[in-house]
């Protein structure tokens, strides 16, 4: 019995991954980008991608969920899962910008310069010598990140999207037994985060540069 | 040879009200070793970057074979691919072997194929005394070894100009000694090197002039004997006898 | 724009009483987790093993599963074990079993940035190790925590949001009422989140403030984190 219970819940889990899997890289094309204009835009667009990024951070994830659900949804013709993922999508890229902004600032002028003083143009600088650099400062904080999201994808259940919490809840008003559904959920979270976490371990422990203690 | 490859005029680099240096004018003919000395603070690392345009001169000009490199539509990388630089923390690229930091600048900008950037790359660290560390990375290498990659890295471009900006400051005492010796080869290679240092022993040896700046400008001028021997002002004589005492005796015989 | 403002100055009475809700949480939030973060990050440092494993236990668990699945474990699945409670006090307690989880790990990294250096010193003049952590470690490390400490109580506020799905009558239930009943989601929504970036622009100030207020001058945690 325990077995049927599980495997109902387990279901949830692709869609639990489908949706962390759609946001997640989403939010960081659209994170390196506002990182890059906030570093190396214009006056201006520095400036509007600041504002986006602050603005974006300052307001509860499952509200600018909500907002951006209605508004995607409102426009183009989308179903829960995709209007959903799309907007945890956007929620994680103001914070992923934050965490490349930090990487990339950490990478510190005198790269730049180096590059420019080999004759390469900013765009190149940028993109073989700040970037790769930066990436690898980045991994830590955006693994955290990435636990985040998977988190965070259990609030599009609210959404009506049929992920691990929605199928559990579903499990505990079929059995009544409320405790061993959300407990389920909870123990497949924590195994998908755990295995996260080690697999971005194991990357950022190869990416690593070599270099003499 | 008749024109000279690097000339300015009327240098002068300011932040708000802070003047750093005011009017400099200089000329660096084909396989000159100039050295710029001076207390720290004087301006010479600002100077120098002006020559590759790393810092835009508030007043003056400067022309590169002929061409004025200040003016309004010069291109600055294609100057910076023509004025190689060394800088005093070397900043090699921390993720790339020594090998590929050498490479890259022939890659993408001078655009060669794999294969010819490779063997340039490799000739270059050959010259320099570390093809067997091609594969380290800046973290595996020593300061030394890495300013030497430093200089590979510039060389690489194959520069009309060379530029060193207080090259050995950084270093271990011995290892100072690894990097002068590729300054000094290169010179006599003929490669024509305006040098910010300190270290005298290099000037009295290898320069074919050298300048004294001090608070902003140019104090004097001239050939290292006629600097250390027969100086026209005595702050000159007094510092340059006060950096030999710190940072190595003079090589020629009297 | 108009109907919008409408609605917005229409909607701040119930937001008010919506705000009282949701600050109340993030202080009671914030409190708790404080208390069961500092045992934590003691128990860890400091404690025999059977203690370090529970303090590592409950970290990894509540730092390793959603606050939403912990929330409705608590309301809805503590019942089928004889254990209920009502809609703020669950909704406190999950936020405070949360927020200690995160809390234990900020404090922790402060412990290790102290060192051992401190307590050998201190046990050198003869202190019980008791007596060292309350005396020597801990003031030390609560002044270095503060900077990143103050992530968590904005975390706290934004993160209180998901408390209206099972009804605690905070700011985003409110605002769903508002959307419900003017048939405006978008609206009523971008209102709320108004009300939040406001919020969280004041408790930002009043944090930077207090970190200055508490600042060592020359005492601050060397690097970030990586």
């Amino acid at each position: 019995m325990f077995s049927q219970f599980f495997s109902y819940v387990l279901q949830g889990t692709l869609t639990t991954v489908e949706v962390t899997l759609v946001a997640l890289p989403f939010g960081l094309v659209l994170g390196l980008l506002v990182a890059l204009l906030q570093i190396y835009g214009g006056p201006i667009l520095s400036r509007i991608a600041a504002i986006y990024s602050t603005g974006m951070r300052g307001v509860p994830p499952i509200v600018l969920l909500f907002i951006l659900f209605f508004v995607i949804s409102g426009s183009i013709s989308l179903d829960a899962f995709w209007a959903g993922s799309l907007a945890l999508g956007i929620v994680t890229s103001a914070y992923q910008a934050e965490i490349l902004r930090g990487a990339i600032l950490s990478v510190g002028a005198g790269q730049m310069v180096a590059a420019r003083a080999i004759g390469m143009s900013r765009l190149k600088a940028v993109q073989h010598i700040i970037l790769p650099q930066a990436v690898r400062l980045a991994i830590p904080p955006w693994s955290n990140e990435a636990s985040i999201v998977l988190k965070d994808s259990s609030l599009v259940y609210a959404l009506g999207v049929p992920e691990i919490l929605s199928r559990a809840q579903q499990a505990s008003a079929a059995t009544q037994q409320p405790f061993l559904a959300y407990g389920t959920a909870a123990l497949i979270y924590f195994v998908l985060v755990f295995t996260t976490n080690r697999l971005l371990d194991l990357l950022s422990h190869r990416m690593r540069i070599p270099s003499n203690p | 040879m008749n024109q000279p490859i690097l000339v300015a005029k009327g240098l002068t680099k300011q932040y708000g009200k802070n003047v750093i240096f005011h009017d400099i004018d200089l000329e660096v003919a084909e396989r000159d070793t100039i050295v710029i000395i001076g207390p720290s603070g004087t301006g010479k690392s600002t100077l120098l970057r002006c020559f590759n345009l790393l810092t835009r001169p508030e007043q003056g000009q400067i022309w590169l074979d002929g061409e004025e490199i200040t003016a309004k539509g010069a291109k600055e990388d294609h100057v910076r691919e023509r004025i190689g630089m060394v800088f005093q923390n070397f900043l090699l690229f921390n993720h790339l072997t020594a090998l590929n930091n050498v490479l890259i600048g022939l890659t993408q900008v001078k655009r060669m194929t794999k294969e010819a950037a490779r063997a340039k790359a490799m000739e270059e660290l050959q010259r320099v005394g570390l093809a067997d560390r091609a594969g380290h990375y800046p973290g595996q290498l020593s300061g030394g070894q890495q300013q030497r990659v430093a200089i590979a890295r510039a060389l690489a471009m194959d520069p009309r100009v060379m530029l060193f900006d207080e090259p050995t400051s950084a270093l271990d005492p011995e290892l100072i000694g690894e990097v002068l010796n590729v300054m000094k080869q290169l010179a006599h290679e003929g490669m024509t090197m305006l040098v910010v240092t300190h270290e005298m022993g290099f000037a009295m040896e290898v320069a074919n002039r050298i300048i004294f700046m001090e608070k902003g400008s140019i104090v004097e001028q001239g050939s290292p004997e006629d600097m250390y021997y027969h100086p026209q002002h005595e702050r000159t004589r007094e510092f340059l006898h006060k950096i030999t005492e710190l940072h190595g005796k003079t090589q020629r015989k009297e | 724009m108009a109907d919008w403002l409408k609605l917005f100055v229409d909607a701040l009475p119930q937001f008010w009483v919506g705000a009282q809700y949701t600050l109340l949480l993030t202080a009671a939030g914030l409190v708790i987790g404080f208390v069961l973060g500092l045992l934590t990050a003691v128990a860890r440092a400091y404690g025999p093993v059977p203690l370090r494993a529970v303090a590592i236990s409950y970290v990894e668990l509540f730092r390793g599963t959603p606050l939403l699945v912990q929330l409705f474990l608590i309301y809805y699945g503590l019942p089928s074990l004889g254990i209920t409670f009502d809609r703020l006090p669950a909704a406190i307690i999950a936020l405070g079993l949360n927020s200690g989880a995160y809390q234990a790990e900020y404090i922790r990294g402060s412990l290790l940035a102290i060192g051992q250096g401190q307590m050998m010193a201190a046990r050198a003049i003869g202190m019980s190790r008791w007596a060292a952590i309350v005396n020597i470690i801990l003031p030390q490390a609560l002044r270095l925590v503060i900077p990143s400490w103050a992530n968590e109580p904005i975390s706290l506020l934004k993160s209180n949001a998901i408390v209206f799905l099972i009804a605690v009558p905070e700011l985003m239930t409110k605002a769903k009422a508002i959307a419900v009943k003017t048939y405006d989601p978008i609206g009523a929504y971008v209102a709320v989140a108004i009300v939040y970036l406001v919020l969280v622009f004041i408790l930002d100030y009043g944090l930077k403030w207090l970190e200055r207020l508490a600042r060592i001058p020359g005492f601050e945690l060397e690097g970030k984190k990586a």
